[in-house]
């Protein structure tokens, strides 16, 4: 982690890719460097509806659940359906989704949105778990994630799942980088810092909302089928639950809100925190050291950042990074 | 159809409405007078039970261990809106809410911290067994909760309606430029304000508390709560009571002539089911006041 911790936004998937021979270790891949991909694409989505259009889900895991089943149902159901055209179909089912939760929500400003993307949050796991259709009819136990072919050739150790991954999340990147910077995105910003104003511009408010939620949408639900494929390698319900979800916007939150890097941010530090903390817990404390303090522990420490954050640098370790760098003018 | 059995549904379906408005109206107080949609009400109520449990099982008699908590709740409530609700005043009510979850992730640490994590069993000497009524039955411990409810409810509306500390209130929540004007001192109204909200939570915590013991899942009852201010409106106390019976109804006919039918369990998100006809139907609900956020 050391190597990439002072290098930010796209250069950062060059020094991942050329570090790959140099990373000795799967412990490093499986645990750490998959699991920050999965989390910063999700939160990437995120941002682009919460950060720079400015409507906050609390749904995140759902998303990323409907991802993560509709690359199995699509691989599933579909036959010789190959992975790489699953995986997109899995994130367009998803925009979906996030257009039907997002509708009730988005017609109106505040937390409207937060509390129909929590009816989402519970609706669809309830259905995942009830409905044995989404597990291909078999609910006797956990399904372990199939193996992905990529023409041909099997993706299975964890170097080669990491590849996949980060080429997922170059792609989608270089893509949200256009996306803030176009017309589209530019409107996102509009809506977000005055919707009566933006509306006096031309802007269709609430066209530019749910293409907003539709985009996020997207990217949470090949983010949540990378986690479930490449991750945690298992398709089931549990894990996709509200504590997910929120911490899918801590990240943000911390990362810093409408920032493409903050995404990669956030989720580094969400990944690696949990780590420190049981790390040093087990150093500090030696043999008397109880886990169930590290979970309380980063809780706490948690919440007291994202106030701390919203306090005092609403930009986000993002803005922490490089305050020199011209960032986008200060909102919120 | 067997007409009493539908009566006794009906009736706790009612009285499970009443929980969930218990918890409501203290988002409500909350969010009218400072417009913070405050999601650690229900960490609050986690943090009251726990706290009166604790203190009650180190030997305090119940009273003593009531008012500490009392006590506690309101040093709380005053502390959280000076430390970290006043610093954020102006920005806009999302960051606010995002700083509302902050703070329940530090409430909610902090109290299993302090306190540890098992379930403890909470008895207010109630015993929670049905009373037959005409063939139907009524829990005992439901009609407490309701007359507590009630009363709480009674003594609000009184304190808003007749007294000065009720006038600052409905003043600011009207309009806070205009009561800064007339010289009212928002911060101690915020303050009052959170003091009430952390008392509401502590009666709220001990009630849930004696009905599914004392645990972490206490601070879920929020998530119950957001679709009975959506369905009530965010800003209205009728709104919060009339929204809780009316979810507590949906959900306990859906789950006994639905559920079975579609799997069970539908529980876990019928209430927002409800929320969300309502946001498609009635986007400011049933007594919400204003629809000028709509552009």
């Amino acid at each position: 982690m050391n190597r990439s911790r002072d290098v930010t936004a796209l250069a950062i998937f060059g020094v991942f890719l050329v570090a790959v021979p140099f990373i000795k270790s799967d412990y490093l891949f499986n645990a750490i460097l998959i699991p920050f991909i999965a989390v910063s694409l999700a939160a990437l989505g995120l941002n682009i509806l919460a950060g720079y259009a400015g409507q906050v889900s609390l749904g995140s895991a759902a998303f990323m659940a409907i991802g993560a089943f509709s690359t199995y149902d699509l691989l599933l159901y579909v036959p010789h359906l190959p992975f790489l055209v699953a995986l997109p179909g899995a994130g367009l089912i998803t925009a979906v989704a996030g257009l039907v939760f997002g509708l009730p929500g988005l017609r109106l400003r505040g937390f409207y949105l937060a509390i129909s993307t929590l009816a989402a949050q519970f609706f669809v796991q309830w259905v995942f778990t009830t409905f044995p259709w989404f597990q291909g009819g078999d609910t006797s136990g956990v399904i372990t994630a199939p193996p992905i072919f990529i023409d041909g050739f099997q993706v299975s150790t964890p170097v080669e799942r990491y590849l996949l991954a980060l080429a997922v999340a170059a792609i989608l990147t270089v893509f949200a980088i256009a996306l803030v910077r176009s017309r589209v995105g530019q409107s996102f910003l509009a809506v977000r810092d005055n919707e009566l104003a933006a509306k006096v511009l031309g802007i269709n408010v609430l066209k530019i909302k749910l293409i907003a939620c539709a985009i996020s949408g997207f990217y949470i639900g090949i983010a949540g089928a990378l986690w479930a494929y490449l991750y945690v390698r298992t398709i089931e319900p549990a894990g996709y639950d509200l504590d997910h979800s929120f911490q899918i916007l801590f990240v943000i939150i911390l990362g810093g809100l409408a920032s493409i890097r903050g995404a990669f941010l956030g989720a580094a530090f969400l990944v690696v925190l949990p780590l420190l903390l049981s790390r040093g817990g087990a150093a500090l404390l030696g043999p008397n050291f109880d886990s169930g303090y590290v979970d309380l522990a980063e809780k706490i420490i948690l919440g007291a950042l994202i106030i701390l954050f919203l306090r005092l640098e609403p930009q986000g370790l993002s803005a922490l990074l490089a305050r020199f760098s011209l960032n986008r003018k200060a909102t919120t | 159809m067997d007409w009493s059995f539908l009566i006794g549904v009906v009736i706790s379906g009612l009285l499970a409405g009443v929980m969930y408005s218990l918890v409501a109206i203290g988002f409500v107080l909350i969010y009218k007078t400072s417009g913070v949609l405050n999601f650690a009400q229900g960490s609050m109520l986690l943090f009251a039970a726990l706290t009166f449990v604790s203190l009650h099982e180190e030997g305090l008699p119940f009273w003593i261990a009531f008012v500490l908590t009392l006590a506690i709740m309101v040093l709380l409530g005053v502390l959280i809106e000076k430390i970290v609700l006043r610093p954020l005043i102006n920005q806009p009510p999302i960051t606010l809410f995002m700083a509302t979850l902050g703070l329940s992730y530090i409430i909610e640490g902090g109290a299993q911290f302090v306190w540890g994590t098992q379930v403890h069993q909470l008895d207010l000497g109630i015993a929670d067994v049905p009373l037959p009524l005409n063939s139907i039955l009524i829990s005992q411990f439901d009609i407490f909760c309701a007359g507590v409810a009630g009363a709480i409810v009674a003594v609000l509306g009184v304190v808003l309606q007749y007294t000065r500390v009720g006038l600052a209130f409905r003043a600011a929540a009207f309009d806070q430029y205009a009561a800064l004007n007339t010289g009212l001192r928002l911060p101690r109204i915020w303050a009052i304000t959170w003091g009430v909200a952390g008392f509401i939570a502590l009666v709220g915590g001990l009630l849930w508390g004696a009905r599914t013991g004392v645990q972490f899942s206490l601070s879920l009852v929020v998530l119950k709560s957001l679709p009975v201010l959506v369905v009530g409106g965010f800003d209205s106390i009728i709104g919060a009571i009339v929204g809780g019976l009316l979810v507590g109804l949906t959900e306990t006919l859906m789950e006994v002539y639905v559920g079975p039918f579609i799997g069970g369990g539908i529980d876990q998100w019928i209430a927002y089911a409800l929320a969300l006809a309502f946001l498609l139907i009635k986007p400011t609900g049933l007594f919400g006041q204003r629809s000028v956020e709509r552009v």
